[in-house]
């Protein structure tokens, strides 16, 4: 059992992890008012290991990784909250030391590779652009460097496509090409955004292989932002679900899938069409729609979608945002519904989701 | 072979080629995207037909072709009985009311500048329908019978999400009630918990109206749901076609299996016991087909009578065909697969990691 | 190209035998008779068919042109034979020669200039969007883009030259001879034609940068951890600098064709000033041989853009 699951609450950071993300507030100023992208999130992330970052659109698990990067415009947003990334602060850092461990320590793969390399310029330019930036090699000693994380990463006659561009290479390459680019600087952690969802599932499969087998070559820790409860039981080992803004449930994966108590979770779980369970006739949606960021419900922010908020007494659910509490030690959920009612109500969705697929 | 009174639409090796043009002052015809490339399938009326594949497997043509958005380049294509495949423009008009589509993109496939009433109603106006009650009203039956407020009637589409969006893209397509509705990934660009709605959506609409579905998808679990036939393409041929239950948990075709195992299934416990068939390699171009089989090139058990004969599509059960001269019922116990080089198909350079 | 060359010298040879007024006539002054405008026009090769006249006039493109071969002083027009000027004499070519390079410092001058103050005020806008900065830049850049050339030009002598007497009267002379002087010269000219352009290109950057600002793969750069100006410059501007590039090879090829009223405020012996001269002088052998010249200017710098776009971008290369 992992401990990457941290407390939040502005308890303090996880000291063990490499990286420890405590109260992250990040809003942005819109023409329909301020848009609450993420708000107070708190997890961590040791080397070695997967955290998966699930949500939907609007969930702000995109924006939290950008602001973990620094990739956050700080004259336009407001970031605040604390980052600890190894021993060093990052929301406090100055943008010019920020920019020294972006793509040396922490790298950033993002969904489509198609746009994500640049089209006029060789891919091994591409490349050693990344490592001269942070390292200190010659020009030649760059371009090895740049031909041997080609090969790393499985491109076939790396020393010939090394002068490929980009438009020259199919998806899977290209993704291939991204995530060499990220960590030809050898990073301690790789944010991996919805890196796979473009990408046809052969593809996905080699892919999310591959992260697997560099992390396990270089210790390096991999945060992985999805959507796809696939990928999730693939290969994470702990699980933040995001929405609206909010962390509404974080847990080690099996704990995750075998117990989960936010509703939310619930709902993800049994209202996707499953290949491993018997088919049905009708889904069992979550109803409504993914909440607006400008405009979040008062109280518990998935209250509108949830069929069980009527079992809460005194309606706390409209008035007042749970807080997030640990039903086991690193396992915590935001919501109002007392713990034994929620575990009933997840034994009995789970146990009607019916057995072998048929 | 004629199509039978209880089918809606049947297409007998169809190919779709896309010519490919050099640049320069005379431009000439370098070479041809096979997209698709000899496909025969049919549909019955009130059923649902899951075509599945990946990029550049040529589903989303077939699916255009069939409702000539596409020219064909040869084959045949009977809609409810008729031969439309080389109708004109002017003569498919009024077979739009029999057969219609839904997009994708429901960001891109509603004219922005059009109120969702106006999007609607066009079908009636077009087909020239006066409905019983008056346009006005059915539209606003429409759009509650698909979950969406009739007084949002003089919205603009960039009011609404995603699903909702996707919601008037089919009120539009049933309105006339059509008898085949072509959708073309109709859940993929929307979010995973209004997939099901949907989904929900589409299955009642077909209870109540008795349309019949071409469902196009890269989302194995989707199609699933909702096919009760599945038709596998590879490179612009169907590799294999069965009943939904037989694709998922008896197929034969090799690639069906590495498809299948390719899928990460939302169980942990499970998901690490799987055995699984990693492919190596891109898909090859649709320029440039690999001879023979298209899929011999991946094919984890592929022989030399497989680059040099096409495997024709056969029936080895009631309503199970298959393309492929050795179907095999167990794939290889998982782990990975490097495909059996036959011939001229270079070595990788380097070995892959963890090989 | 070579078909709108050809087109080119076609429409050139029609006006210039369309145009009112007899060529003949023209050749002869004051001390005219019928007799004399009868011998010019056979001696210049005017009484021969069109067709023949227009071979005669394309050929001498390339090989070089005798006119009245077979008289007492025939006139020998050297290769490339744009035509020869009765009134003053010379070979159209040798007047353009002597012109060309006033105009072409004027036009390179010019062009650095306003190549350089458009892109980085275009650049600097576009990150300042939506600020005072960007709202400044934006009008001054409109007003620029507004005010007639000539406006300008003479507000700019009246003040700088005559009245703060901070530049003496434009003289020109070369840069080889007299370095100073040139510059002198050049000064004002090279702004009023910078102050117009740089205009087009400060908002043209500007839209460039702000949309290829917002695609992925600067996003990926700044992911990098690529220092900002490397962002901007390498990144985001390169990716947008294909209609800069057709801009700005076009609008350099219109000007090497004569900036004619610039040349004129200013007093230069350029193109502008020989193509103004030669209309009013009818001078129609002159007119013509300008006009084929700087419309294949244009031609030929279409062409060179259209390379330029292979190596810019090299999705165009491989087709």
């Amino acid at each position: 059992m992992s401990q990457s699951v941290d407390t939040s609450q502005g308890i303090g950071r996880n000291r063990e992890a490499y990286l420890s993300v405590t109260d992250l507030v990040v809003r942005f100023p819109s023409e329909d008012g301020i848009v609450h992208a993420v708000e107070g999130v708190s997890f961590s992330v040791q080397r070695g290991k997967t955290l998966a970052i699930v949500g939907e659109s609007g969930s702000g698990k995109s924006v939290t990784a950008q602001a973990v990067m620094g990739l956050i415009d700080r004259r336009v947003a407001s970031v605040s909250g604390e980052v600890w990334l190894d021993d060093e602060e990052l929301v406090a850092m100055p943008d010019e030391e920020l920019r020294a461990l972006r793509g040396a320590k922490m790298a950033m793969i993002f969904q489509d590779p198609m746009s994500s390399l640049h089209p006029f310029y060789r891919i091994g330019a591409q490349l050693t652009e990344a490592a001269l930036v942070h390292q200190k090699l010659s020009k030649s000693e760059a371009r090895s460097l740049a031909i041997e994380m080609l090969r790393r990463v499985g491109i076939p006659a790396p020393s010939q496509r090394v002068d490929d561009y980009p438009h020259q290479l199919s998806g899977g390459m290209r993704q291939r090409v991204m995530i060499a680019m990220a960590l030809i600087n050898s990073p301690a952690l790789l944010i991996a955004d919805e890196s796979t969802t473009a990408l046809d599932v052969t593809v996905q499969a080699q892919i999310l292989e591959l992260i697997s087998t560099l992390q396990a070559e270089s210790d390096t820790a991999v945060i992985l932002i999805t959507h796809d409860l696939g990928i999730v039981a693939d290969i994470a080992d702990d699980v933040v679900v995001m929405y609206g803004g909010r962390l509404v449930e974080a847990a080690p994966t099996n704990r995750l899938y075998y117990a989960p108590q936010m509703p939310y979770t619930l709902g993800l779980l049994t209202s996707v069409p499953r290949m491993d369970r018997e088919r049905v006739d009708r889904l069992d949606p979550i109803p409504g729609n993914p909440p607006s960021a400008v405009n979040l419900p008062a109280g518990c922010v998935f209250q509108p979608r949830c069929t069980y908020s009527d079992r809460v007494l005194d309606g706390a659910c409209l008035t007042a945002n749970p807080d997030l509490i640990a039903v086991e030690p690193d396992h915590y959920v935001r919501c109002h519904l007392p713990s034994d009612e929620r575990r009933r109500i997840a034994d009995g969705v789970l146990a009607s989701l019916a057995g072998d697929p048929g | 072979m004629t199509s039978q009174p209880s089918e809606i639409l049947r297409v007998t090796d169809l190919r779709t080629y896309f010519p490919v043009r050099s640049r320069g002052i005379i431009p000439r015809t370098i070479g041809q995207v096979m997209a698709v490339d000899g496909i025969s399938f049919s549909l019955n009326a009130g059923a649902t037909l899951g075509l599945v594949g990946e990029s550049g497997c040529g589903k989303t043509t077939a699916g255009r072709t069939v409702l000539r958005l596409v020219r064909p380049t040869s084959g045949k294509i009977e809609l409810d009985g008729q031969d439309i495949t080389n109708l004109s423009t002017k003569e498919l008009v009024p077979l739009r009311r029999k057969a219609q589509i839904i997009f994708q993109d429901p960001y891109n496939a509603l004219n922005p500048r059009h109120t969702v009433g106006k999007i609607i109603e066009a079908p009636f106006l077009i087909q020239g329908v006066e409905p019983p009650g008056g346009v006005r009203r059915t539209v606003q039956e429409l759009m509650e019978r698909v979950g969406l407020n009739p007084e949002h009637y003089n919205r603009y589409p960039n009011e609404f999400s995603g699903g909702q969006r996707q919601r008037i893209g089919i009120a539009r397509a049933v309105a006339l009630k059509p008898r085949l509705i072509v959708c073309d990934e109709p859940v993929s660009a929307l979010d995973v918990s209004i997939q099901a709605q949907i989904l929900n959506l589409l299955k009642d609409l077909q209870d109540e109206f008795g349309v019949a579905y071409l469902f196009i998808a890269h989302d194995l679990a989707v199609v699933r749901q909702i096919s009760e036939r599945v038709a596998v393409m590879y490179l612009g041929h169907v590799m294999e076609s069965a009943p939904r239950k037989i694709i998922y948990t008896g197929p034969l075709h090799p690639y069906t299996h590495s498809l299948l195992s390719a899928v990460p299934i939302p169980d942990p416990k499970r998901q690490k016991e799987r055995s699984r068939i990693l492919l190596e390699g891109d898909l090859p171009s649709p320029l440039n087909p690999p001879s023979g089989c298209v899929f011999n090139t991946r094919c984890f058990q592929a022989q030399e009578r497989c680059r040099v004969e096409v495997p024709p599509l056969v029936e080895v059960a009631p309503g199970h065909e298959v393309a492929c001269h050795f179907p095999v019922a167990t794939p290889p116990a998982g782990g990975r697969v490097t495909p059996v080089q036959l011939g001229d198909a270079a070595a990788p350079e380097a070995a892959a990691p963890g090989a | 190209m070579f078909l709108l060359l050809f087109l080119l010298s076609l429409t050139v040879f029609f006006l210039f035998n369309l145009l009112p007024g007899d060529p003949a006539r023209l050749t002869c002054g004051k001390a005219c008779t019928p007799a004399i405008i009868e011998a010019n026009r056979h001696r210049l090769g005017l009484d021969e068919p069109a067709p023949v006249q227009y071979v005669k006039f394309v050929t001498g493109i390339f090989v070089g042109r005798t006119f009245s071969p077979d008289s007492p002083k025939p006139i020998i027009c050297n290769a490339p034979c744009l035509g020869y000027s009765f009134t003053r004499h010379e070979s159209v070519m040798s007047l353009i020669t002597r012109s060309a390079p006033v105009t072409f410092f004027l036009a390179i001058g010019a062009f650095i200039i306003w190549i350089i103050i458009g892109i980085s005020a275009g650049i600097y806008a576009a990150l300042r969007r939506g600020r005072w900065q960007d709202r400044v830049l934006m009008t001054i850049s409109l007003i620029g883009y507004s005010l007639p050339s000539f406006f300008l030009g003479l507000l700019l002598v009246f003040f700088v030259i005559i009245k703060w007497q901070l530049l003496p009267f434009p003289s020109y002379v070369s840069p080889f001879e007299n370095p100073v002087q040139f510059t002198q010269t050049m000064i004002l000219p090279w702004m009023v034609l910078a102050a117009l352009n740089a205009a087009f290109y400060v908002r043209l950057t500007r839209n460039q940068v702000l949309e290829t600002l917002g695609d992925d793969y600067v996003r990926t750069a700044r992911a990098k951890g690529l220092p900002e100006r490397t962002v901007i410059v390498h990144h985001a501007l390169r990716a947008g600098l294909t209609p800069i590039v057709t801009a700005a090879g076009l609008d350099l090829a219109y000007l090497l064709g004569g900036a004619i009223i610039t040349e004129n405020i200013f007093s230069l012996p350029g193109l502008g000033a020989l193509a103004v001269n030669s209309i009013t002088d009818s001078d129609l052998p002159l007119i013509a041989g300008i006009t084929l010249l700087t419309a294949s200017l244009i031609i030929f710098a279409n062409l060179i853009v259209d390379l330029l776009y292979a190596v810019i971008d090299p999705r165009v290369r491989l087709a």
